[in-house]
């Protein structure tokens, strides 16, 4: 996973977990939920992105609940990774916990809608090859990123106590 | 070396030699806090894909308080799956439909000075009204939480925020706090707001609470005020014990905190913030009169008992605006109980408010008085997203209860001290 490549969707600041995953739709399966990811302020989202796609965003990203169906759904909707200029402190941890990277990203004003980027993890880059342009991301700390590698906390727990077993 | 209060829970909770701001750690957790919506139905799944047991029943609290009383077969469902999981799992301290859990968990004293506790929702930071550093995690965070009995933290940096002097008369936490969303921002990520100065030494309970509650609209990682007598006096009252040294649990007075602010609070106006964003507040006199079709009472942060206190003082011998609707659902049934036995009830009623279920009901869309497109309301709750409460083209303003009742009494956003002058 250390390289992916999809197109950006940009999204301001302070974008909440109640747009992510709004709250008339919380006792609804995940399926029926993720449908109405952000559609409050872009109504085609949920149905228009593609696997592999990037969600890039400016401060505050995922700030309000702790629901952590806001995280959920994006990786339901096949959202490689989120890059923003800084993720709200509970929606970062229940992204890495559910395998979904979050990084920061101070040039996320530099991109645009529908531009064509590379993440590459290993190197903490993002490519902008729309606009030929080669960013630095902060890269998130090794050993959670143990973690998201092994799919979130659940499967990395698992590794760990069949470990000791 | 001098340290800041987080740092010495911190210190504690994770048995390391020395910590400081920015060090992350492998902490222990004294107890985890977790409710319907995020609790079971959503923590049940991963302890059995991993086949683990709770770490320790005694250490869990579970309250319903998203979904009751349910509404529909979906929520009754949820309801059903947190009784069953809690008795198989043989948590002892469950509380069914008693109230809010933040609230809750002061009430039945469960927290203490110095603790360490992570609670399954954002308003978690609740818990630094008595000292305890509470922050709050997803549903799977909680899982590993409950199978492992830790958890790993960043030492967060400490925000002070002083508050000196008197609040004036109609006044309240919450227009502080409202007042700080817009000084600091939302985005105060791994910082602690430690709150102090004469104004919070003379603040009750309820209202320290709002202070640590609303924390996470500033973003930060929790909120906290060092314990005083009243702290321990409360938990006492509450069916608490309280460690003989419990007052230890305070900042060195040479702790370094990244930022120290202070304000005072005489010169403070009630604030209301208004749609989509809590920073988006000003005093309520520079907002022009917002005509509302509904003012809600209700929410961990505005329905405590000190809350509809404060409503009754407005409403008392007035009546609600014929165009709205007054709602208020009490954060707590023991709220019920004494507000019933006081008189309080009577006079809210008496006013024209409706009283709703204790739970969390419209404050996250989720129970009843949620709204319709283009409608207004005003509200005591904690945050107003947009679309959270109701209707995506539905807007919030929120204030004090002072203000809720002023507002639903002149039928627009109204300065509440008119009416207790
Ligand atoms: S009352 Fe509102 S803010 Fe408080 S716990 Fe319930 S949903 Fe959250």
């Amino acid at each position: 996973m250390d390289v992916l490549r999809g197109r950006a969707w940009v999204f301001g600041d302070n974008i909440d977990t109640d747009l992510l995953a709004p709250g008339h739709a919380m006792r609804k399966p995940l399926e029926e939920l993720a449908k109405h990811t952000l559609e409050a302020i872009a109504p085609q989202f949920a149905s228009n992105v593609k696997r592999g796609d990037f969600l890039v965003a400016g401060d505050g990203f995922g700030i309000g609940s702790s629901r952590e169906q806001a995280a959920q759904a994006l990786l339901h909707l096949g959202v490689a990774a989120v890059l923003a200029k800084s993720p709200a402190r509970i929606f970062y941890r229940n992204a890495l916990n559910l395998g979904l990277p979050v990084l920061r990203f101070a040039d996320a004003r530099e991109v645009r809608d529908g531009d064509d980027l590379e993440l590459d993890l290993a190197r903490s880059v993002v490519v902008n090859h729309s606009r030929g342009t080669t960013y630095p991301v902060e890269p998130i700390p090794p050993f959670l990123m143990d973690m998201v590698r092994d799919g979130g906390l659940i499967p990395h727990l698992h590794r760990r106590l069949d470990g000791t077993k | 070396m001098p340290r800041t209060l987080a740092e010495k829970i911190l210190l504690r909770a994770s048995g390391a030699e020395s910590v400081q701001a920015g060090d992350i750690v492998i902490a222990k957790v004294d107890l985890a806090m977790m409710h319907d919506s995020g609790g079971p139905r959503r923590v049940a799944p991963y302890l059995q894909r991993l086949g683990a047991k709770v770490w320790d029943p005694d250490k869990v609290v579970v309250v319903t308080d998203h979904y009751v009383p349910a509404v529909d077969p979906e929520s009754a469902a949820i309801l059903k799956l947190t009784r069953e999981w809690v008795r198989d799992n043989a948590i002892s301290q469950f509380h069914d439909m008693q109230g809010i859990c933040h609230v809750v968990l002061q009430e039945f004293g469960h927290l203490q000075p110095g603790m360490l506790v992570v609670g399954g929702d954002s308003h978690s930071p609740s818990g630094g009204a008595v000292g305890s550093f509470m922050v709050g995690v997803g549903a799977t965070e909680m899982a590993g939480v409950l199978v492992t009995g830790e958890i790993w933290l960043r030492v967060p940096e400490t925000i002070r925020v002083e508050w000196q002097g008197k609040l004036g008369q109609a006044v309240a936490a919450k227009d502080i706090m409202l007042f700080l969303c817009r000084q600091l921002g939302q985005n105060n990520d791994y910082r602690v707001v430690e709150y102090a100065g004469s104004a919070v030494d003379h603040m009750t309970m309820a209202d320290r609470f709002v202070l640590c509650n609303m924390s996470a609209e500033l973003g930060a990682k929790t909120g906290i005020v060092a314990p005083d007598q009243l702290t321990l006096d409360t938990i006492r009252a509450a069916g608490g014990s309280v460690a003989p040294d419990a007052l230890q649990w305070r900042s060195d007075a040479d702790a370094r905190f990244e930022r120290a602010l202070t304000f005072d609070a005489s010169q403070l106006a009630p604030q209301v913030a208004a749609p989509h964003s809590p920073a988006n507040s000003d005093a309520v006199s520079e907002l022009p009169g917002v005509r509302i079709d509904q003012a809600y009472i209700g929410a961990c942060t505005g329905a405590k008992l000190e809350d509809l206190h404060a409503a009754a003082a407005v409403l008392g011998g007035r009546k609600v605006a014929p165009h709205v609707r007054l709602l208020i659902a009490p954060a707590s049934a023991r709220t019920t109980r004494l507000a019933a036995a006081d008189g309080t009830l009577a006079k809210l009623t008496e006013a024209g408010a409706i009283l709703l279920p204790t739970g969390c009901g419209a404050c996250a869309g989720y129970g009843a008085g949620v709204l319709a497109e283009h409608e207004v309301c005003i509200s005591s709750t904690a945050r107003n997203f947009k679309g959270r409460m109701g209707h995506k083209a539905s807007e919030v303003y929120l204030a004090s209860p002072y203000t809720v009742a002023a507002s639903a009494v002149v039928g627009r956003v109204a300065d509440p001290r008119v009416f207790l002058n």
